[in-house]
């Protein structure tokens, strides 16, 4: 069970919101650069979001860039899944690829600072704050398959190829 | 049951009949990555356990995105990425050599081919057949390995362009157009096909312009057939035998159409700060421009640099608006200064920069200032995409960024043509 509060954004927050090309030469520094994380959509969020933490955002979450930088930094802040009315294609396959849950759900009944309860295995989302509760769309298999494993890379190193 | 031109190239690849919807694994042609997505890519390598890539010569790193070098963190990742190249037999494309899509177009790619790149961009390739789509810095690094991919096999909406453009009217304006109608989500996860008898007679150079902003509609892929078209451009880059036609078949299933009426398109432009917030030209008339920037992988090449210097040939830039071109390549350099572009361009007053991604992408080479408008010939104009999230970026066409840049104001090229 997943729990923590939720950090609301709108629709459209693409990757250079999350991770703006300016800071390129941190992204071998990625310490440094997860202290930016959002910066140009809320520049109090990386102070404010603690582990566990959701965000929760509108339509065609993370459009743009393939920098994988961008899922990367948000797992560094903590948040532990990421709850959208739609997303982005890269950005979806690059946050299953880290371990990092995209779920897809009606976001507009979720408020700025709600405490939720994501299970994962059930595909509930309960916010304790306004007691209601939301399913949220499954996760195609074969990328459940990868997101089991903790992503891409722990994925290959145990089964050396592709099984899906 | 027929197939899209989606569904032919990744059967032919994967080695059975697949249809959209199917999971599969494909072999991969070239995977490639490019100097800011590249070190994190080396990194997965290398904490994979994997030692060398599948086959070197489709595994290929680019140098463009901050070249030359604005600082020695991005210096340090070149270093690596040298580095990496040299140990593992990959082919490396350094300082200079210009934008790895327009490189992969000129050098690499063979219709029917399948290509992923660690840049959003790589679906530019789909302009001459190929199926190419952006992937992140993980799937790069195990395609590097491994040789392949999986991939679902992507519904396609059949977009058909009929009609002569207008005079002024450009392939830029006709998919910003479209970005316009469907929206930055309209294709997500899709092929956007293009066909109709404007594509049939289109170049190279626009098919490419086309396919590289499918991505800004959320596509997978934007395809285009291999044709006669595509044959002579092959041949003029001397890889007349990498042709081979591939075309969709006629009972192919889409699940949409989209018809386009090639006659009514204007000049377009994308107002901030998304792609798909368009109006026309004409309708931004009295917008102030501090910069015009005219290159990119979306329009750095000859056609569009020889559109620009046909309308600033003989005249200044306004002189409130500096003017910042980059060809996409050496060899369109080297042919823009042939045909004596770079000359009337320096002549104009505007700045040149070496091939690459220049000011796209907001780390170096034409950052903007607060409160400053650009009109970019560029694909995105993001909150902070060029460097300054308190800067406006507008996007059009190289006629559209010409005609701007000598009046200072957004202006319809037609005024000027």
């Amino acid at each position: 069970m997943l729990k923590g509060r939720a950090f609301k954004f709108g629709d459209s927050i693409s990757t250079d919101h999350i991770v703006p090309g300016r800071l390129a030469h941190l992204r071998s520094n990625l310490p440094e650069l997860a202290k930016h994380v959002l910066e140009d959509a809320d520049p109090t969020f990386a102070s404010r979001v603690k582990t566990g933490d959701f965000i929760v955002a509108g339509n065609n979450f993370g459009l743009g860039s393939s920098r994988e930088h961008a899922p990367l930094v948000i797992k560094m802040a903590g948040i532990s899944a990421i709850l959208v009315k739609s997303v982005a294609r890269i950005f979806f396959r690059n946050a299953i690829n880290l371990g990092l849950p995209v779920l897809v759900c009606d976001t507009d009944k979720i408020n700025d600072g709600d405490e939720l309860e994501v299970d994962l295995e059930q595909g509930i989302i309960s916010d304790k704050t306004n007691g209601n509760q939301l399913t949220f769309k499954k996760i195609p298999k074969a990328m459940l398959s990868i997101l089991d494993e903790g992503g891409l890379i722990p994925y290959i190193k145990k089964h050396g190829d592709f099984k899906l | 049951m027929g197939k899209t031109l989606a569904e032919k190239v990744l059967s032919r690849k994967s080695q059975i009949d697949v249809y959209a919807g199917d999971i599969i694994v494909a072999s991969v042609d070239l995977a490639f990555v490019q100097d800011t997505t590249g070190p994190l890519t080396v990194r997965e390598f290398e904490a994979a356990g994997f030692k060398s890539p599948a086959n070197g010569r489709k595994t290929v790193l680019f140098l463009d995105h901050a070249t030359p070098s604005p600082n020695r963190q991005l210096s340090n990742d070149h270093i690596l990425l040298r580095s990496f190249a040299r140990r593992t037999g990959s082919r490396l494309f350094d300082v200079g050599e210009g934008v790895c899509h327009q490189i992969v177009a000129e050098s690499l790619v063979k219709p029917g081919d399948v290509i992923i790149g660690a840049d959003s961009h790589t679906v530019t390739a789909g302009g001459l057949g190929a199926f190419a789509t952006g992937m992140g810095s993980s799937d790069v690094a195990v395609a590097f390995a491994l040789g392949k991919t999986w991939f679902r096999v992507p519904e396609s909406i059949r977009v058909v362009v009929s009609g002569s453009l207008q005079k002024g009217v450009y392939a830029k304006d006709i998919i910003l157009h479209l970005i316009g109608s469907i929206g930055a989500d309209g294709a997500t996860y899709q092929s956007l096909e293009f066909s109709g008898d404007t594509i049939d007679t289109m170049s190279v150079s626009g098919r490419l312009t086309i396919a590289n902003m499918a991505i800004e509609a959320g596509a997978k892929v934007g395809l285009f057939a291999a044709d006669e078209v595509t044959h002579k451009y092959l041949i003029e880059q001397a890889r007349g035998d990498d042709y081979q036609p591939i075309s969709p078949d006629t009972d192919a299933s889409y699940i949409r159409k989209i018809t386009i009426d090639a006659t009514k398109i204007e000049p377009t432009v994308s107002k901030p700060h998304t792609v798909d917030n368009t109006a026309t030209a004409k309708e931004l008339k009295g917008t102030m421009i501090q910069q015009v920037f005219i290159g990119t992988c979306t329009n750095g090449r000859l056609e569009d640099l020889a559109v620009a210097a046909s309308i600033l040939e003989g005249k200044k830039r306004h002189p409130e608006t500096r003017v910042i071109i980059a060809p996409a390549s050496k060899k369109i350099l080297l042919q823009a200064i042939e045909a004596g572009y770079i000359q009337t361009f320096i002549e104009a007053g505007a700045a040149i920069l070496p091939p690459g991604c220049a000011a796209c992408l907001g780390l170096h080479q034409g950052v903007l200032g607060e409160g400053e408008a650009c009109l970019s010939t560029a694909n995105r104009n993001f909150k902070g995409r060029m460097g300054n999230p308190d800067a406006f970026i507008y996007l059009g066409s190289p006629a559209t960024a010409a005609a701007t840049a000598i009046s200072g104001e957004i202006t319809d090229p037609r005024e000027v043509l």
